[in-house]
């Protein structure tokens, strides 16, 4: 195993003094907390209000995964991170809807 | 290399990911925890399926109203955590500090109203192991509702008691302007509870 020296380290571009922190932009926080807020009570209203069964539960799945989706972008700042964080990230997502899918078909 | 210069490079962008080390550590363990929530949730989604009436409609036997103000405490304390992380981005160590301690404060108060409901559920038998609602010799709703609350319940906590630590070194200055991975990765990790939150609620109260 390579001994990790200071030359290295000076080698690894990413150790460079003179590369900068990149700056990100800022979200409007208040305004995802809102859209979050009056999301939930949408939800709220879907469930109790007596549409059909398949129509609530398209709508409340659609709406967990829309909130989802906010916080990961906005709070978690994926939307700001790099491409390929993001393709990492998402990478799992169709694997976890197989795995539902595989065993849902059992039934 | 100082302590803090040190701290410095650890922030810096890795090549590959473009993110440094410990936020892509973060990152990768978060992806594991979608995988654990999705067997839970993929177990849930089955048994309900295939039993449909070994689990009652939604507001029959769970507290709805008091779980949606649970829902409203866990996006609110996600609200401060990134504050805390807006505010020291701008250097603001008093900000810092008083949305991190909101944020453990109203991670504790969501989970004291989830021992609340445990209680009062169990008051009316609705137990684990509860005979209530079986399907094939098994409690089915009990012991999937326990064990999804439940293990979200236990991260909630382990996310608490993170915090607390994060305002520990918060008030010893460990974090500054340009060095506070650690703020964003304890947010990364509580925002994803939330985002888990999100979904069980819909899936476990409200359908």
């Amino acid at each position: 195993m390579q001994a990790h020296t200071p030359e290295h380290a000076m080698a690894d571009p990413a150790a460079d003094p003179s590369v900068p922190i990149p700056e990100k932009p800022v979200p409007k926080y208040m305004l995802v907390f809102l859209g979050l807020f009056v999301l939930t009570l949408i939800e709220l209203g879907v469930a109790f209000v007596g549409l059909s069964r398949a129509t609530t539960i398209i709508a409340l799945v659609g709406l967990a995964i829309y909130k989802a989706i906010l916080v990961a972008l906005y709070y978690m700042h994926l939307r700001f991170e790099p491409t390929r964080l993001r393709v990492a990230v998402l990478a799992p997502l169709p694997l976890a809807f197989i795995l539902v899918l595989a065993v849902l078909t059992e039934f | 290399m100082t302590t803090a210069s040190v701290a410095l490079e650890s922030r810096r962008p890795m090549p590959g990911m473009g993110v440094y080390n410990m936020k892509l550590g973060m990152w990768v363990f978060l992806l594991s925890e979608v995988m654990f929530f999705t067997s839970l949730i993929g177990a849930y989604i089955i048994l309900r399926s295939a039993h449909p009436d070994a689990f009652a409609e939604p507001g029959v036997v769970l507290n709805v109203p008091l779980t949606a103000f649970n829902t409203f405490v866990l996006i609110c304390s996600s609200v401060t955590m990134v504050k805390a992380f807006a505010a020291i981005e701008h250097g603001d160590q008093a900000g810092l500090k008083r949305w991190l301690i909101a944020t453990a404060l109203l991670g504790m108060f969501f989970v004291g109203v989830q021992v609340v409901e445990y209680i009062k559920l169990a008051e009316h038998g609705f137990v684990p192991s509860a005979a209530l609602y079986t399907a094939a010799g098994a409690p089915l709703y009990g012991m999937t509702f326990y064990t999804m609350t439940g293990f979200h319940g236990a991260h909630v906590s382990i996310g608490v008691l993170c915090l607390w630590f994060t305002v520990i070194q918060a008030f010893r200055g460990r974090y500054t302007r340009n060095s506070h991975g650690g703020v964003e990765i304890m947010g990364l990790y509580w925002h994803f509870v939330d985002l888990v939150w999100i979904i069980l609620f819909t899936i476990v109260y409200l359908i």
